[in-house]
C-alpha cells in the first residue's frame, strides 16, 4: 500500500509476531506496519474485526498494538526501537498483559 | 528525555499540544519570563500541520511544500525561549482548578498551572460511510502524517475521497512525491457554491486564493476528478474496491488505498472534560468553544489557541497561541514586555478573512454526516447508523443516554470519531438541531492510563475514607 | 377516571420508574412515563450493577427478606424480557465477594455480618467468611494482600445498561408512552384523576407512581406523601475490555459481560453529578491493583461519577397517599437489585390501587416520624 521515499532514515530491527520486520528511525509502530505491508494490527474485542491504522495522530485507536509485552499501546505514538517486540492483537486483551 | 518525575510540580504556564499554537505560545511565555511548560503526545513537536517537522526524512522541499517548512521557525523558537518542551507526553485530565494530569513513558503525575494554554488542535471530521473501518480505509490525514513523518507514499492502487483543502494539498504532496493516485472522488455538493458565493470576494483577497487554485490545477492536470454522491468501501478482511455513484448509475474502482477526509473539526475532548462551555458552529457543523477575544474560556486561567478554538488553519494557529500567550503574560507578570497584540490581532485577521468562503463551499452534504442502515458509526463499540436512528425514535434525546443504551462513545477513542455523527442523527431522527441534543458528556481520563499510573497518584485521606469500608 | 388521558403516570425514566411502568402496563393499564431529558442526574446510568443480597438488612431485617424475594425472582425476570424484547440482560447469580485488604477490614467485615444475623426475624443467607486460602480458591488472582473476605452464594449481578435499555424497548413494544424533557413541576387532584403539569403541558392520569429518585422528595409533598432522602455521590472507574478472568462479582470489582472491568465505588458528600475526584478514583484503583495485581496494566477507558438515590435511612421507601388516594411512591436505592420486584409485585400492587400491606408495611415512610418521635 505504501512505497519508501529513498530519503527514509538508518535502518532498525524491530519484531512483529515475531518476524523480522526493517522499520527506520523515526517510524512510529504504526508507520513500521503499514510500511511492511502488514494488513492489519488487531482484531476488534466486539465482532472479532479486522483493524488497521486509521488516523495515524492517536486519536482513532484501531492502532492498538501489544508492545514488549504490553497489550493496547497506541502503535502511531511509540516510536521504534532496536530489538522492539511488537505483537498484532486478537480479540480482547489478555489480563496482566 | 524528560521523565515525569522530572517536573516541577506547579507551572505558572501549561501550553497542551506543541502545533504552531501550542509551539508560538510557548515561546512567547517563556520569553516575556513565565516559567512554561509545553506537553504533546507525539514523538516531536509541529502538531499535524508541521508534522515531523524537526524530523522529516522528507528532504525535496517542494513535495511538502513551502507552507509546511515555516512551521521550522516556530519550532526553533519554541526550543530557544527556554520553555521545557516535553514530547510523548499525554495529557489525560485538566480540571477547572487548572490542575493538569500528564502520563509520560507510563508514569502519571499530576501538576498545578497558574494558566493552561489548551492547544489540541483539531482533528478530521468523521466520514461514516459503509465499510470505513476496513483495513486499506485510511483517513487522509493519516496518509499525510506518514508522509511528512516516514516519508511513506501511496504505492498501490489509491482512491482520494471527500473535499476540502487538506485532501487537495494531499493529493498535490502525493503527487509530487512521485506517488499515484487512481481517482478523486469529490463528494462536495454543487449547491454548496450559493452560500459560498457572497463570501468570494473576501476569499480572493485572503493568501488562500491563489494558493487554492494553483493547488487545484496541479493535481486536476494529473488525476481523474470524479464527483459522486455516494462512496462505499467494499471488502471481505481488507478493502478490494471502492463503489461510488455517478449520475448515469454506480461505478466500481479496485482499489488497495481508500484516503477519506472532509475537513477537520476542533478536538473537543480535554476543554469538555475541563468543562469549558461550547456552542455549535452551524457554519463548520461542529462543536467549539465560548471564547473571548483573548481566547480565554468560560473556564478561568484556561485559554483555548490554535484550531481547537474553531478552525482557521495553522498560520492563525500561531497567531491565536500568540494572543493568548499575552494575555497570561499581562495576568501573571503584567511589568514583563510582550509584542504588540494589536498587530498579531490585524494579521489574525487578515488570516481568517478566507475562511467563511472556504467553509461554505467545503461543508460536506447530510448523506456523509448522517449514515444510514448498517454504516458504522461508533467505530470502537461497532454501533450502526440504524441502532442509533431506532433508539432515537424509541424516545432517548441525547447522546449521553445514547451511550448507555448502545455504548456509542464508550470506547478507547471516547467519542472523538462518532460524537458528531451521533449528535446529528439524533437531531434529524428527533427533527431537531445538535444545539438541542448537545454532545456526549466527557471526564478524565481523556486518553487513556494504566490503572496502575492512576493508583500512583496522591490520595489525600478523605479521598480514601469515601472508599475504604 | 376514563377521560384521563393515561390510568397511571410514573414519574421518573430511570431503572425503577421503566420497571413498574413495564409492570403496569402488563397488568393491562395504560401508562405514561414522564422523564427529565439527555442531561438528567441519572442513577440509572451510573450504577454498579449488582444484584445483590450480602450485608442488606441491617437496621431492617424486613428488607434482607425483600431483598432476596427480588433476587430469587431475577432469573425469570430476565427471561421474560429476553421473550419480549430479544435482549439478553446478562444475569448471573454465581455468588460474590466482599474482599478485605487487612485484618481489620476483615473483622470489621465479620462484625457486621454477625449483627445482621443477630437481628430476630431475620432470613439465612449463608454468608460465609473465608480466609486468603479459601478465597482464592474460587478468585485464583488475587494478590496477597488480600486477607480474606465474605461470600454469599446468591449475589449476582446483570448488565445494568442493557436493563435500562432492554426496559425502554420493552415499554415501548408494550405501548406505553414515554415522554422525555417532561419534567414535572407540579402535581395536583381534580375531579378524580392527577394532573401534572410540565413545560410541554399537562398530563392527565387515574394513578401518580412517584419513581423520580432523590427528586421525589421535591415531588411526594404535592401528593401527600413525603420522601426524606440524603443523596450522595459515588465514583467508577472502567477498564477496556479484557477475556474473562474473573468469575464472581466482587462489591467493588467486577468484570461485565462484555469485558469492561467496573471498579468502585466511593460514597461522598458532593452532590455534583459533573465534578469527579482524581484522588478518589486513584483509592479505587489502587485498592483494585492490590486485589487483583494482573490489572495493573490494564487501561483505565472512561470514570464517572453519579448520585446515588438514597433514603434517608438507607431502605426503600413504597407508600400510598392517605390524602391523594392513587398517588405511590415507588423509591430505593437498590433499583437494579430490586428491579424484579418493582416489575412484578409493586406494579400489579399499583394496578389493583392498594398496597400488600403484608409485604411493603415496613417500607412505609412513616417509619421515620416512629424514629423521631422515640
Amino acid at each position: 500500500m505504501f512505497k519508501r521515499l529513498a530519503e527514509a532514515g538508518a535502518s532498525v530491527a524491530i519484531t512483529v509476531d515475531g518476524k523480522q520486520v526493517a522499520a527506520r528511525a523515526g517510524d512510529t509502530v504504526a508507520a513500521a506496519l503499514i510500511a511492511a505491508g502488514i494488513a492489519h494490527c488487531r482484531t476488534t474485542p466486539v465482532s472479532g474485526a479486522p483493524r488497521a491504522p486509521y488516523c495515524l495522530m492517536g486519536v482513532c485507536f484501531e492502532c492498538l498494538v501489544t508492545i514488549d509485552g504490553v497489550g493496547s499501546r497506541q502503535g502511531c505514538l511509540v516510536p521504534v526501537r532496536d530489538g522492539m517486540a511488537v505483537e498484532t492483537q486478537t480479540g480482547k486483551r489478555e489480563a496482566g498483559r | 528525555m524528560t521523565k515525569a518525575s522530572d517536573l516541577a510540580s506547579s507551572y505558572e504556564l501549561v501550553v497542551i499540544g506543541g502545533g504552531p499554537a501550542g509551539l508560538a505560545a510557548a515561546a512567547l511565555a517563556a520569553r516575556a519570563g513565565l516559567s512554561t511548560v509545553l506537553f504533546d503526545e507525539n514523538p516531536g513537536v509541529g502538531g499535524q500541520i508541521y508534522r515531523a517537522i524537526t524530523s522529516s526524512p522528507v528532504k525535496d522541499r517542494a513535495v511538502l511544500g513551502e507552507d509546511y517548512w515555516t512551521g521550522a521557525e516556530l519550532a526553533v523558537e519554541a526550543k530557544a525561549s527556554g520553555a521545557l518542551i516535553v514530547t510523548g507526553a499525554t495529557v489525560w485530565s485538566l480540571d477547572p482548578t487548572r490542575l493538569v494530569g500528564i502520563s509520560i513513558a507510563g508514569q502519571a503525575r499530576l501538576i498545578q498551572a497558574d494558566r493552561v494554554i489548551v492547544a489540541t488542535g483539531s482533528l478530521e471530521r468523521p466520514f461514516p460511510i459503509p465499510g470505513w473501518t476496513l483495513p486499506g480505509v485510511m483517513s487522509a490525514g493519516g496518509a499525510q502524517t506518514a508522509l511528512k513523518a516516514q516519508g511513506l507514499v501511496p504505492s498501490g492502487r489509491t482512491v482520494l475521497a471527500g473535499g476540502g483543502p487538506l485532501l487537495w494539498l494531499l493529493a498535490a504532496q502525493i503527487l509530487r512525491a512521485g506517488g499515484k493516485l487512481d481517482a478523486i472522488l469529490d463528494t462536495t455538493p454543487r449547491v454548496n457554491w450559493l452560500r459560498a458565493l457572497a463570501h468570494l470576494p473576501d476569499f480572493v483577497l485572503s493568501p488562500y486564493f491563489s494558493k487554492g487554485l494553483k493547488l487545484l490545477r496541479e493535481v486536476r492536470a494529473k488525476v481523474r476528478v470524479i464527483r459522486t454522491d455516494r462512496v462505499e468501501a467494499v471488502g471481505d478482511d481488507r478493502l478490494r474496491e471502492v463503489v461510488f455513484g455517478t449520475g448515469d448509475g454506480e461505478r466500481r474502482m479496485p482499489a488497495d488505498l481508500l484516503l477519506l477526509h472532509q475537513g477537520v473539526v476542533p478536538n473537543v475532548n480535554l476543554a469538555i472534560a475541563a468543562g469549558v462551555t461550547h456552542a455549535w458552529n452551524e457554519r463548520q457543523l461542529c462543536f467549539e468553544p465560548v471564547l473571548d477575544g483573548d481566547f480565554t474560556s468560560s473556564v478561568p486561567g484556561i485559554a483555548i489557541a490554535g484550531d481547537g478554538a474553531g478552525i482557521a488553519g495553522g498560520t492563525a494557529a500561531a497567531e491565536r497561541g500568540r494572543i493568548a500567550a499575552i494575555a497570561a503574560v499581562r495576568a501573571l507578570k503584567p511589568a514583563a514586555s510582550a509584542p504588540d497584540v494589536q498587530i498579531i490581532r490585524q494579521k489574525l485577521r487578515r488570516e481568517e478573512m478566507g475562511r467563511a468562503f472556504l467553509d461554505w463551499l467545503n461543508r460536506p452534504a447530510d448523506s456523509f454526516r448522517q449514515p444510514t442502515g448498517d454504516t458504522i458509526v461508533c467505530r470502537c463499540e461497532e454501533v450502526t447508523a440504524r441502532q442509533v436512528r431506532d433508539t432515537a425514535d424509541m424516545g432517548c434525546e441525547g447522546p449521553n443516554q445514547m451511550k448507555a443504551f448502545l455504548r456509542c462513545g464508550m470506547g478507547p477513542c471516547q467519542g472523538r470519531l462518532c460524537g458528531l455523527t451521533v449528535t446529528e442523527l439524533i437531531a434529524a431522527q428527533r427533527g431537531t438541531t445538535p444545539v438541542e441534543v448537545g454532545y456526549y458528556r466527557l471526564r478524565p481520563p481523556v486518553k487513556p492510563i494504566t490503572l496502575a499510573e492512576l493508583a500512583s497518584l496522591p490520595i489525600a485521606e478523605a479521598e480514601r475514607k469515601a472508599v475504604e469500608r | 377516571m376514563a377521560a384521563s388521558d393515561y390510568d397511571v403516570a410514573v414519574v421518573g425514566g430511570g431503572l425503577v420508574g421503566v420497571a413498574t411502568a413495564w409492570g403496569l402496563a402488563r397488568e393491562g393499564c395504560r401508562v405514561v412515563v414522564l422523564d427529565e431529558g439527555d442531561r438528567a442526574v441519572r442513577a440509572s446510568r451510573g450504577n454498579f450493577a449488582l444484584v445483590w443480597v450480602q450485608s442488606k438488612g441491617l437496621g431492617l431485617p424486613e428488607y434482607a427478606g425483600w431483598t432476596i424475594r427480588s433476587s430469587n425472582a431475577w432469573g425469570g425476570f430476565a427471561q421474560t424480557l429476553k421473550e419480549e424484547t430479544g435482549l439478553d440482560v446478562s444475569f448471573q447469580r454465581p455468588g460474590g465477594f466482599h474482599l478485605a485488604l487487612s485484618d481489620r477490614e476483615l473483622e470489621a467485615r465479620a462484625n457486621i455480618l454477625k449483627r445482621l444475623h443477630n437481628q430476630p426475624g431475620i432470613v439465612d443467607y449463608k454468608t460465609e467468611i473465608m480466609d486468603h486460602a479459601q478465597v482464592a480458591r474460587m478468585l485464583p488472582d488475587i494478590g496477597p494482600e488480600v486477607v480474606g473476605g465474605s461470600f454469599c452464594p446468591i449475589d449476582g449481578h446483570v448488565n445494568s445498561l442493557r436493563l435500562f435499555r432492554t426496559l425502554h424497548t420493552a415499554i415501548k413494544a408494550r405501548g406505553v408512552t414515554y415522554l422525555p424533557s417532561h419534567r414535572v413541576e407540579k402535581i395536583t387532584k381534580e375531579g378524580g384523576e392527577f394532573r401534572l403539569a410540565t413545560e410541554h403541558g399537562e398530563i392527565r392520569a387515574g394513578k401518580v407512581a412517584l419513581a423520580a429518585g432523590n427528586a421525589n422528595m421535591r415531588l411526594a409533598p404535592m401528593v401527600g406523601l413525603e420522601a426524606p432522602m440524603r443523596p450522595e455521590r459515588g465514583q467508577i472507574v472502567v477498564t477496556e475490555r479484557l477475556r474473562p478472568f474473573l468469575n464472581h462479582p466482587v462489591v467493588t470489582l467486577r468484570q461485565t459481560d462484555e469485558g469492561t472491568v467496573m471498579i468502585g465505588d466511593s460514597k461522598e458528600e458532593s452532590v455534583d453529578p459533573a465534578g469527579l475526584t482524581i484522588g478518589v478514583s486513584a483509592t479505587e484503583a489502587e485498592r483494585a491493583v492490590r486485589q487483583f495485581p494482573l490489572l495493573s496494566n490494564v487501561n483505565v477507558v472512561r470514570t464517572w461519577s453519579a448520585i446515588r438515590v438514597m433514603t434517608q435511612d438507607g431502605f426503600p421507601i413504597y407508600d400510598e397517599s392517605e390524602t391523594h388516594p392513587g398517588a405511590f411512591t415507588v423509591c430505593c436505592h437498590s433499583g437494579v437489585t430490586l428491579a424484579a420486584n418493582h416489575a412484578l409485585t409493586v406494579a400489579p400492587m399499583i394496578a389493583r390501587g392498594a398496597l400488600d400491606i403484608s409485604l411493603v408495611a415496613p417500607f412505609s415512610a412513616r417509619r421515620f416520624h416512629v424514629q423521631a418521635a422515640g
